[in-house]
C-alpha cells in the first residue's frame, strides 16, 4: 500500500488549521486540539505514510498549508 | 520533590570500578592533569580513530546512549562544528557540572580529539553560567585550546537537546528544531561532556583498556548522580552495568527506599535493586519509604509540561492535559477512568513533536502507573501511603 513516501509534519510550524485533514481525510483526522492526527495509529505520527493515490492531494496540502508545515519525505522506516 | 538536596555538597568519588575521570584530583589544573594522564597527541590520531571508538563500544553519556563512533562517522567528511555539551538541563543531574569543575581538561582533551579527527571547523564548549568562569581559566591554562569558544547554555530543561544547541549556535532561541530544518543547519556534532572525557581516555589508552571496566554491553565507567531522599546528593563514577542497589549502597543509602527514578525526569521508576543504572544520563532519584510515587510523578509532570518549548501543538496542549490528569490521580480524584485517560493522552502525544520531550514525559507517566499499581488503586479509593508517615 505504502509508496515509501511520507507526509512530514513540522510540528514547530503547524498551527492546526486543518486544511490537510480535509484534503487527506483517509489519512488524517484531528486531535482534541485540532492538530492533524494520523488515522493509522500504528504509523509514524510525524511522517505519515502515503499511498500513490494520496500524492496529488498531499501536494495540494503542502502547497495550501498556511503555515508551510508540510513536506514530502521518504520513509526512514 | 527533593531539589533542595541538589544544593548540598557534591563530591566526586570512585566506586564499583576504577577511578578514571577524576584521577587528577579535585579542581585539577592542566599540569596536574598531564601528570596524571600523560600527554595527548591529537594530530597523530587520524580518522582511523573512529574505528578505535567503535571497538571501545563507547555510548553517549548524555542520555540517549547512541554509539559515539556512529556520530563521529556521520561527520567524517563535512568538517562539522563540534560541541562539548555541558548544558545538563535535567534538574536531577549534576554529574556534568561536577565533571567540568574537577576534570575540565579531560573534556577539553576530548573536544580537541574530536576536532582533530574530524577536521572540525569550530570547537564549542557549551555549559551553564555557573561553569563558565572555571572553564575560561582552564582554557587559558593550556597552550592548545585557543580555538575553543565558550558559549553559555541557558538554564532550561531543553537547552541541551541536540537541535536546540544547534539553534543557539545559529543565534536562535534554546528550543528544538524540526528534524528536516535541523538537517539544513550547519553540520554540527553535539557530544555530551562526559562522552568527550571518555573519548580523551580512549585516545590515550585505547579501546581494550576502556573495556577493562564495565560489561560487554555497557563498557567503561559512567558518572551517576544520586539524589532525592538521601543524606546528601552525590556524583559517583561507577563501572558500566552497575546495579541500582549497589550504587545506592556505596552512596550510603540503605533501607528505606520505596522506589528509584532511573534516568531523570524522562526516565523510569524502578523498584528492583538489581535494575541497571541505565538507560538515561546516570540519574538515580531515591523515593524514600513513606513517600508516594504518584505525588512525586505529578510534580515532575507539571514541571515538564511547563518546560515545553510551546512550539508543537500536541506537546503544548497535551502535556498540560497529561499533567492535569496526573495531578488529579495524585490528589485522589476517585474517577476510575483516570488510568485509561492517562494512557490515551500518552498515546495521543507520543511521537508528535520536533523533539522527544513529549515522548519522555509520556514514558515517565507510563512507568509510574506501572511501578505504582497498588498506590494507584489506593488513590482511587481515597487513601495514600503518605497518610501513614
Amino acid at each position: 500500500m505504502s509508496s515509501g513516501t511520507v507526509l512530514h509534519i513540522d510540528w514547530t510550524r503547524c498551527d492546526g488549521r486543518g486544511l490537510c485533514t480535509e484534503l487527506l481525510p483517509h489519512r488524517l483526522g484531528r486531535d482534541p486540539w485540532g492538530y492533524p492526527l494520523a488515522l493509522d495509529a500504528d504509523s509514524d505520527p510525524t511522517n505519515v505514510p502515503l499511498a500513490a493515490a494520496d500524492l496529488d492531494a498531499a501536494r495540494d496540502a503542502i502547497r495550501l498549508c498556511p503555515m508551510l508545515a508540510l513536506r514530502l519525505a521518504h520513509s526512514t522506516r | 520533590m527533593s531539589q533542595a538536596t541538589m544544593t548540598s555538597a557534591v563530591h566526586p568519588g570512585s566506586v564499583l570500578g576504577p577511578n578514571r575521570l577524576f584521577a587528577a584530583g579535585q579542581h585539577a589544573g592542566h599540569a596536574g592533569h598531564v601528570a596524571a594522564y600523560g600527554p595527548l597527541r591529537v594530530d597523530a590520531l587520524g580518522t582511523v580513530f573512529i574505528e578505535r571508538l567503535q571497538e571501545s563500544g563507547l555510548a553517549g553519556r548524555g542520555g540517549a546512549g547512541f554509539a559515539t563512533w556512529r556520530k563521529f562517522a556521520a561527520h567524517g567528511r563535512d568538517r562539522p562544528v563540534v560541541v562539548a555539551n555541558g548544558a545538563e538541563g535535567e534538574p536531577l543531574s549534576c554529574k556534568d557540572a561536577t565533571l567540568l569543575a574537577h576534570a575540565p581538561h579531560l573534556v577539553i582533551d576530548g573536544l580537541l580529539v574530536a576536532g582533530a579527527v574530524l577536521s572540525a571547523k569550530r570547537l564549542v564548549l557549551y555549559a551553564g553560567a555557573g561553569s563558565l568562569p572555571a572553564l575560561a581559566s582552564a582554557l587559558a591554562d593550556r597552550p592548545d585550546a585557543g580555538a575553543v569558544r565558550l558559549v553559555e547554555a541557558p538554564d532550561t530543561f531543553l537547552a541541551g537537546e541536540t537541535s536546540a544547541v544547534a539553534n543557539v549556535l545559529a543565534g536562535g532561541p534554546p528550543i528544538p528544531l524540526d528534524r528536516v530544518t535541523a538537517s539544513r543547519t550547519r553540520p554540527t556534532l553535539v557530544q555530551n561532556v562526559e562522552t568527550l572525557a571518555q573519548v580523551a581516555l580512549i585516545a590515550r589508552y585505547g579501546p581494550a583498556w576502556f573495556r577493562s571496566a564495565g560489561t560487554a554491553s555497557d563498557p567503561g565507567t559512567r558518572l551517576v548522580t544520586v539524589s532525592g531522599d538521601v543524606p546528601s546528593s552525590q556524583v559517583l563514577e561507577v563501572a558500566g552495568g552497575a546495579a541500582v542497589g549497589d550504587v545506592l549502597h556505596v552512596a550510603g543509602v540503605g533501607s528505606g527506599v520505596s522506589a528509584v527514578l532511573v534516568g531523570g525526569y524522562h526516565g523510569q521508576w524502578v523498584r528492583s535493586a538489581s535494575a541497571p543504572v541505565t538507560p538515561g544520563a546516570g540519574v538515580l532519584m531515591v523515593l524514600g519509604s513513606g513517600r508516594c510515587g504518584l505525588v512525586a510523578t505529578a510534580q515532575i509532570t507539571a514541571y515538564l509540561a511547563a518546560q515545553s518549548a510551546r512550539q508543537c501543538g500536541p506537546c503544548r496542549f497535551g502535556l498540560p492535559a497529561l499533567a492535569d490528569a496526573m495531578g488529579r490521580l495524585a490528589d485522589r480524584d476517585p474517577d476510575p477512568g483516570l488510568p485509561a485517560e492517562l494512557a490515551s493522552l500518552g498515546a495521543l502525544v507520543s511521537g508528535r513533536g520536533a523533539c522527544h520531550h513529549p515522548d519522555g514525559t509520556v514514558r515517565l507517566v507510563a512507568s509510574a502507573l506501572d511501578a505504582f499499581g497498588a498506590e494507584t488503586l489506593r488513590h482511587l479509593a481515597g487513601t495514600c501511603v503518605e497518610d501513614e508517615s
